[in-house]
């Protein structure tokens, strides 16, 4: 694994975007693009990022950059892909780049149908688990219990398991990661990149506006996500799937994953579990579910 | 030159075939299907030799043509229907992106009640998308239609995507003969394809961030002026056809016995074939009538209709209405006559929904307008 000393000093994200301080999209970026160089072609639909590329006739990005409508990104990049076939242009990588609505939710049906077409692309969904261009409404990705602004006493319903939705295409290279880990994140973008087919990689986004947490600690959200099990580090390639870091230990018993509470305690989105008083029946179900979807991970990947 | 004798589907798939189009992109719809199965044929026998992408809906399919497009390749796709109205948001991103895709649509009957014969309410309904918009009657018209289009798409003075109508099974599904160029009169026509603009990583630009105010009127301001431009280079793309290939489909309007006429009927597409064996019998029973066939909609012909509304009355006959309001076509040249005539224009809505209208209706509907005795927009052998 490459260290973090070794990266590419190359920028393709430039100073002076328009992103909120704090923004765990950016990082994403910044480690994307300098896993995957400047023979990239990225398409883009309508997320945070469509704003954080600044306003016409300026951009942020020193690659290219398509935007596309919200539920199009894979189908678009499914054309940009044809077309550089036709061109001889294999060296060049084609990224879709799109927020947890743009992939749960409004995309999901373009996003099959690429990855079933085994549309050689890698399709990144960096996940801050809510709408957060349009101001914090809920999405497939929202965790249970958390406020929005359509759920404003908490969502109701359970996230989506997005990965085992991908998983179920068989496609060459999925994973999950988390911008805290750059390390993970330059190596899985990197591994995409030298495959061939459709890949998948979900990046997830610490979002301080988004969840009411502090802007200095966009980081520290994302490992304490990981340190709870509510978030885990994994890859599977070719249908060997391979947990990373701290996910595998806990999947392995051989660390105690931390409560979920000591993650969102920290995060305004979940205040009113606690305030006034603690809502033990949710903060219990949260735990519960945590617990069942790794058992989950057991059963399916240990066999135990 | 070979004659092909093939329905209207099979002919337009040959034409796009032989455009050479680097990435087709198409989701099934009846009654678009034989189309596309037509393409895929070109492709297992490999006479096609870009890429044919099988898209999961239409939506899709014009998203993977905007793509490919943007991407610097001549792309082509085909639909109908709720085909068409599903695209309804890329078909805007298309037009504002100034991406010259070709497409066929195949004018059919919206649902509900599931309707899979004709009417055009489905193009008209994206009239205002800023595509280019044909309405083909003949086979032979849509050969060259398409191949046309595909050049005018792609003119640097346009770049804009372009779509050609015709109507389910009476053109989609029809036998008609159609003169094929060979391979190289199509190939030294349209020439290599030139993408005007195009992801590219030698010169990495941002593609439809955010715009402010001012910067999007020009956008919208430069789209109606390649419009306007396409009235010129409509006609003209199609005279250098005709010196490739000997056909000529290219006025905004074809004219037909138009000479001396008091009377000019105005309809589109399989209807405006239709229109001149009525014309003709007209004619022999000794009415002053002629006939103008819209084959472009957008960009509106204004110019030629204002021209026909100084020689004679006008009868429009419309397969498709604007709920609420009229005809589009009645309402569109009544507009354009605005101040500049004083002419009797009678309208009628004809056919919605697949009905028939044969000559003998159309011969029975300008009688009524001739006469005086139809309302001012009548529906045609509507029972009560």
């Amino acid at each position: 694994m490459m260290r973090l000393k070794d990266f590419p000093v190359d920028e393709c994200l430039l100073q002076g975007n328009a992103a909120c301080p704090g923004c765990p999209a950016t990082i994403g970026l910044r480690l994307v693009l300098k896993a995957l160089g400047k023979k990239t072609i990225m398409v883009v639909p309508a997320c945070c990022t469509s704003v954080i590329e600044s306003l016409y006739p300026h951009t942020s990005f020193d690659i290219p950059v398509m935007n596309i409508a919200f539920e199009a990104a894979a189908a678009g990049a499914s054309g940009v892909e044809a077309s550089l076939r036709q061109q001889g242009r294999t060296d060049i990588t084609v990224v879709a780049w799109a927020g947890d609505g743009g992939t749960y939710d409004i995309g999901l049906q373009a996003l099959s149908g690429a990855l079933e077409r085994g549309t050689n692309f890698i399709y990144i969904c960096y996940n801050n688990q809510i709408y957060s261009n349009t101001g914090i409404q809920r999405s497939g990705a929202t965790p249970y219990a958390a406020w929005t602004t359509t759920t404003v006493g908490g969502k109701n319903e359970l996230r989506k398991e997005m990965g085992d939705i991908i998983l179920a295409h068989h496609i060459p290279y999925a994973a999950q990661t988390c911008i805290s880990y750059p390390e993970d994140v330059f190596s899985k973008v990197t591994k995409a990149k030298n495959i061939k087919g459709p890949k998948y990689i979900e990046i997830l986004a610490p979002c301080p506006p988004g969840w009411r947490f502090s802007m200095d600690k966009t980081v520290e959200m994302g490992r304490m996500a990981v340190d709870s099990g509510a978030w885990a580090l994994w890859e599977c390639e070719n249908d060997k799937m391979i947990f990373n870091g701290k996910s595998k230990l806990i999947l392995e018993k051989k660390i105690q994953r931390k409560p979920v509470e000591d993650w969102i305690k920290y995060q305004g989105r979940f205040g009113h579990l606690f305030r006034p008083q603690r809502d033990e029946k949710r903060l219990k179900a949260i735990e519960e579910y945590v617990d069942s979807l790794w058992d989950r991970y057991r059963k399916c990947y240990l066999g135990k | 030159m070979t004659i092909m004798i093939d329905t209207g589907n099979r002919i337009a798939a040959k034409a796009a075939i032989m455009a050479k189009p680097e990435v087709v992109a198409a989701y099934p719809i009846t009654p678009q299907t034989t189309l596309v199965e037509a393409i895929a044929e070109y492709v297992a026998r490999g006479e096609y030799k870009g890429e044919f992408i099988c898209v999961e809906s239409e939506h899709s399919a014009m998203c993977a043509c905007i793509g490919a497009s943007a991407a610097g390749s001549r792309t082509f796709t085909a639909t109908s229907s709720h085909g068409l109205l599903l695209m309804h948001e890329m078909l805007h991103w298309a037009a504002l992106a100034r991406l010259p895709v070709v497409m066929c649509n195949i004018n059919r009957v919206i649902g509900p009640g599931w309707n899979i014969w004709t009417d055009e309410n489905d193009s008209i309904s994206q009239r205002d998308t800023g595509w280019i918009q044909f309405y083909c009657s003949s086979n032979q018209e849509i050969f060259d239609t398409v191949i046309q289009s595909f050049k005018l798409a792609e003119h640097e003075k346009i770049v804009l995507p372009v779509m050609i109508n015709l109507n389910a099974f009476i053109l989609s599904h029809t036998s008609m003969p159609a003169e094929i160029p060979e391979q190289r009169v199509v190939d030294e026509f349209l020439g290599k394809h030139i993408a005007h603009w195009k992801s590219d990583i030698d010169n990495p630009t941002t593609f439809g961030n955010i715009i402010g105010p001012a910067y999007y009127y020009k956008v919208r301001r430069a789209m109606q002026q390649s419009h306007l431009r396409a009235k010129k280079l409509i006609p003209q793309i199609a005279k250098d056809w005709k010196k490739s290939s000997g056909y000529f489909h290219g006025d905004l309007l074809e004219y037909y016995k138009c000479e001396g006429a008091e009377d000019i009927l105005l309809s589109m597409g399989a209807i405006g074939a239709e229109s001149k064996i009525a014309i003709n019998e007209l004619q022999n029973e000794g009415q002053k009538i002629g006939l103008a066939r819209v084959r472009v909609l957008r960009p509106f012909p204004t110019e030629e209709i204002i021209k026909l509304g100084k020689q004679a009355n006008l009868i429009v006959i419309d397969r498709n209405i604007s709920v609420g309001l009229e005809g589009v076509l009645f309402n569109e040249v009544k507009a354009a006559l605005f101040g500049t005539s004083d002419i009797k224009a009678t309208g009628f809505i004809a056919g919605l929904g697949g009905k028939d209208v044969t000559y003998k209706d159309i011969k029975s509907m300008c009688r009524k307008a001739i006469q005086g005795t139809s309302k001012a927009q009548e529906w045609y052998a509507m029972e009560d």
